[in-house]
């Protein structure tokens, strides 16, 4: 089994429209999942019927019986998240704060506080507009945790890519440095890294490479909207050639992205396109490398 | 007066809006910009200014005294993150697991798991002659993004006065990072672009602000892409749009260049006019 992440550092690349269309021209070969969890946007170009749903819960966090409490505010005293507020003496947990880690419970001396579970967001398994498969997810409003969304949503797709004898997994991969992509990245086998010749673009490319270097992935790197800054682009490609990464295409800037996500499309559904033929080139060849 | 710039994901243009703004503003009001985008903070990369001042960060975190421990494995249990674990004849910490709540060292009957201080980031302040700025920095692998927020937050509140304009460059999404970057703010401005993604990103952004009772606006960037689904469910949602930025390839290059857009494209200066004016007679609103 041969698990393929996409990312970008950050958000604006064009990571998802790249996924979903590399999803698309996957169809029934690969499972595709969404562990973008906290802008969870590729069910808007691939069309899934949301067959399967399941609460998630995870972290917990405290509520304190007000039968019980005698006020005694030992647990205000101990909570390092201010997470407990005492108001005309009442004390009372404020949930978006609590971190959920049980010290208050452990002691309060009237054993009035209780550690909860939280549903944090749902997951779902359906099958999208290609008849492929497709693991998504969508977290709560402030909840935390994403990683382990991103760890869940990861483990399913694996299992059904087990069951069903398909041989490759298409992961868009969450954005940033911290924990959800952690979670998205490990057990990869190839990094698709998506960026744009921007200041930004490069600089965060770098950051995210940091990161994918720690777990000795192989990397390849798309570059999109290439011709905005020439410049850029160029010292992008240095990089690439100095850090061993793959240089698996340019893209050109163009509104064509824009235009067939308007229609809820991928690219390559999208009338005919040099994008098209671009990305249906970039998808031979990352199956070419992650089997060689 | 504290000013929150985010979007339901990264970007629409939220940095482009932060620093142009900024820039703009403060030919009008004495503004400090910080960037609590710590996972990727990159509004530094549009402004050049003078280094003020520059700290390390820390959490605190266990460390375990071999010599006190007597093997009781109660640290163990407390730990609702698993950062701490006895194994054998040996107590592991994992800081970047570890929330600092303080429980193992605290409950520790022999004082054997003292708190210490583990850098996470860099915190850098800089004046450029107009505006001042702040930004933090999440060192790779450190995972968790609040608590460098709450005290880059708590270092501009500490060092910078009350009526001066505070704005925050908010991290992308929903969860705590957005939560801990926008909880103190006065106004949020919510920045989404005219297509599916964008009014999809934007409905959860906006959840979440009512969720929180915030009071936040919008800004559409590349107005003029995508279809007008947004400004749609913006009117009937009677939600306020504070301006709408063009779509247009030259405000892409001078992006991807790094400079400011407003001193070359007259549009968008006429649209961040509106913005200030908004936060300007809000200012004077929240005043009295
Ligand atoms: S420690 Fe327990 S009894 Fe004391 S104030 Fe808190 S909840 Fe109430
Ligand atoms: S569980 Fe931890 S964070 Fe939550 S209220 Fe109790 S002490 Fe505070
Ligand atoms: S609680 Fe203290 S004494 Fe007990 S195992 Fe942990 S470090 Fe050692
Ligand atoms: S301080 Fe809290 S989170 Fe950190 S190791 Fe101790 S119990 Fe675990």
């Amino acid at each position: 089994m041969k698990e393929i992440v996409v990312v970008s550092g950050k958000g604006g690349t064009g990571k998802t429209s790249v996924t979903a269309s590399l999803s698309f021209l996957g169809g029934k070969d690969v499972v595709t999942a969404d562990c973008d969890v906290d802008a969870a946007d590729m069910h808007l170009l691939l069309n899934p019927d949301f067959a399967y749903v399941e609460d998630f819960y995870s972290g917990v966090i405290a509520k304190i019986d007000q039968d019980t409490c005698i006020s005694c505010g030992k647990c205000a005293q101990v909570c390092r998240y201010d997470a407990i507020q005492v108001d005309d003496g009442i004390h009372t947990v404020i949930p978006l704060d609590c971190e959920g880690c049980g010290y208050c419970a452990r002691i309060c001396p009237e054993t009035a506080i209780t550690m909860k579970e939280q549903n944090v967001g749902k997951w779902y398994i359906s099958t999208i507009k290609t008849g492929g498969i497709m693991v998504h997810a969508r977290l709560g409003i402030g909840a935390e945790n994403s990683g382990k969304l991103v760890a869940r949503v990861k483990n399913e797709v694996k299992k059904i890519a087990g069951e069903s004898g398909i041989d490759i997994i298409l992961v868009d991969g969450s954005p940033g440095i911290g924990c959800p992509v952690v979670s998205s990245l490990s057990g990869a086998d190839f990094v698709v890294l998506v960026t744009e010749p921007t200041v930004s673009g490069l600089h965060d490319l770098k950051r995210v490479h940091e990161l994918v270097k720690k777990f000795n992935i192989k990397s390849g790197c798309i570059i999109n909207k290439a011709d905005l800054n020439p410049e850029i682009a160029d010292l992008i490609k240095v990089f690439l050639g100095k850090e061993d990464i793959i240089h698996l295409a340019d893209l050109p800037y163009d509104e064509t992205f824009t235009k067939a996500m308007t229609m809820g499309q991928t690219i390559i559904e999208y009338k005919e396109s040099s994008l098209k033929k671009d990305i249906a080139e970039c998808w031979q060849k990352i199956k070419h490398i992650i089997y060689i | 007066m504290k000013i929150a710039i985010a979007s339901g994901k990264g970007g629409t243009g939220k940095t482009t809006l932060a620093t142009n703004l900024s820039s703009y503003l403060a030919e009008f009001h004495p503004l400090v910009l910080v960037d609590l985008d710590v996972e990727e903070p990159n509004s530094g990369l549009f402004i050049h200014g003078e280094l003020i001042h520059s700290e390390d960060t820390f959490k605190k975190i266990p460390i375990w005294d071999k010599n006190k421990c007597t093997l009781c494995g109660l640290c163990q249990e407390v730990c609702n993150f698993h950062s701490v674990i006895k194994l054998g004849n040996q107590i592991m910490v994992f800081p970047e697991l570890c929330h600092g709540c303080y429980a193992c060292s605290e409950l520790c009957p022999d004082e054997a798991l003292p708190m210490i201080s583990e850098k996470m980031g860099e915190l850098k302040y800089y004046e450029t002659g107009s505006f001042s700025f702040v930004e933090s920095k999440l060192d790779i692998g450190q995972e968790q993004a609040v608590p460098l927020i709450a005290q880059t937050i708590a270092y501009v509140e500490k060092t910078f006065p009350d009526d001066i304009v505070k704005l925050y460059d908010s991290p992308p999404g929903t969860s705590c990072p957005v939560i801990e970057a926008t909880k103190t703010a006065d106004l949020i401005i919510l920045v989404t672009e005219p297509t599916p993604f964008g009014l999809h990103d934007l409905k959860l952004a906006v959840a979440t602000m009512r969720e929180l009772k915030k009071r936040f606006a919008v800004v559409v960037n590349r107005y003029g892409i995508g279809n007008d689904d947004v400004l749609t469910y913006c009117n009937g949602e009677d939600i306020h749009i504070l301006a709408k930025l063009p779509n247009n390839r030259k405000i892409a290059e001078l992006y991807s260049r790094g400079s400011l857009v407003y001193k070359e494209i007259p549009e968008v200066e006429r649209e961040l006019e509106k913005i200030a004016i908004y936060i300007l007679n809000m200012k004077v609103r929240v005043k009295k």
